[in-house]
């Protein structure tokens, strides 16, 4: 069975935990990069990957990765602090790749 | 250009005809298969930008409770409140074919179906806040296993179309212009030794009619 993650501070994801999700407390980005790694390693069993936005930062290139791969899903969601555009950002440069030009915002 | 490594032969000439024809109809699929492609993205960005507004402003919503939850009950006893989650997930993967693109659909099913099951917790020592948070997130939580799917979709799709996007425009600004300019070389070349031959032809005839006949034009 497949499981789902969220990765992000203490307080962002202890809620996830009463849903039952499994959840990774995380204080910076470099221990985000570490729990990403093993959690998007050799035979895991995360099919989507829910990571607070703030933390995404520096990890760029480890999400960018699993851009083209059908599993696994990486989601940026909102941090406590609110949304900071960063998922918005990440669907708009989506578009641009596919259509050349942003046609988002009209 | 590669016209210059080409033989101008009628072999290499049909050969390339027939490229040229493979070339032109393999231009006419992908682009069909591009402009499809991009009609499902189109509907898949609208819906994929709805969920994720929808979803960032359930999460602050949701948030903003568990907030006020945690002011009013010590931090050890919220954590204590959430550690030994009573729910659990299990989520199903399949694919679907999108324009031969295979893109994930999830399914998932919780363990316990009753939404008052939801709190890991008993009611006399937590606060109604708490209970409030919780419900939220639950419910923004089937939004976000739909944004997941949605986004994972729209990233793939996005890939498959630039690539269709490119091979397009490579057969249609390369490889077709290549291809013909080299069967007009090869035709022109072709030509111009017939015309060689048959020029060859009636100067040799000339000279056999004045041998036997010592005839003079």
């Amino acid at each position: 069975m497949l499981k789902i993650a969220v990765i992000g501070g203490r307080e962002t994801v202890m809620g996830f935990k009463a849903l039952g999700l499994d959840v990774f407390p995380v204080s910076g980005a470099d221990e985000a990069r570490k729990v990403l790694r093993s959690a998007t390693g050799e035979g895991s069993e995360y099919a989507i990957i829910y990571i607070e936005e703030n933390l995404t930062r520096e990890l760029g290139r480890e999400i960018d990765k699993f851009k083209d791969v059908p599993t696994p899903a990486i989601i940026l969601i909102p941090g406590r602090e609110g949304s900071t555009g960063l998922g918005m950002n990440a669907l708009r440069a989506a578009v641009e790749r596919a259509v050349g030009t942003n046609i988002l915002d009209e | 250009m590669a016209s210059t490594t080409i033989t101008p032969t009628r072999m290499v000439l049909n050969q390339l005809k027939g490229r040229l024809k493979t070339a032109r109809r393999g231009h006419k699929l992908l682009k069909d298969k591009r402009d499809e492609l991009m009609r499902q993205f189109m509907d898949i960005i609208k819906r994929n930008k709805e969920l994720r507004t929808k979803v960032e402003e359930g999460l602050t919503g949701a948030y903003s409770s568990l907030q006020v939850a945690s002011s009013i009950m010590s931090p050890e006893m919220l954590e204590q409140s959430l550690m030994y989650p009573r729910q659990s997930v299990e989520l199903g993967m399949t694919y679907k074919n999108i324009m031969s693109v295979n893109v994930p659909i999830y399914s998932f099913r919780t363990k316990n179906d009753d939404p008052s099951e939801i709190y890991p917790y008993g009611f006399a020592q937590t606060s109604g806040e708490l209970d409030d948070a919780l419900e939220k997130l639950a419910v923004v939580f089937n939004d976000m296993l739909e944004l997941a799917q949605v986004e994972k979709t729209m990233q793939l799709l996005a890939e498959e179309i630039e690539k269709t996007r490119r091979r397009v425009n490579a057969l249609e600004y390369v490889m077709i212009p290549e291809l013909e300019t080299n069967i007009k070389y090869i035709s022109m070349k072709l030509e111009e030794n017939e015309n060689a031959t048959k020029v060859r032809l009636l100067k040799v005839k000339e000279m056999v009619l004045q041998d036997a006949h010592h005839y003079k034009q």
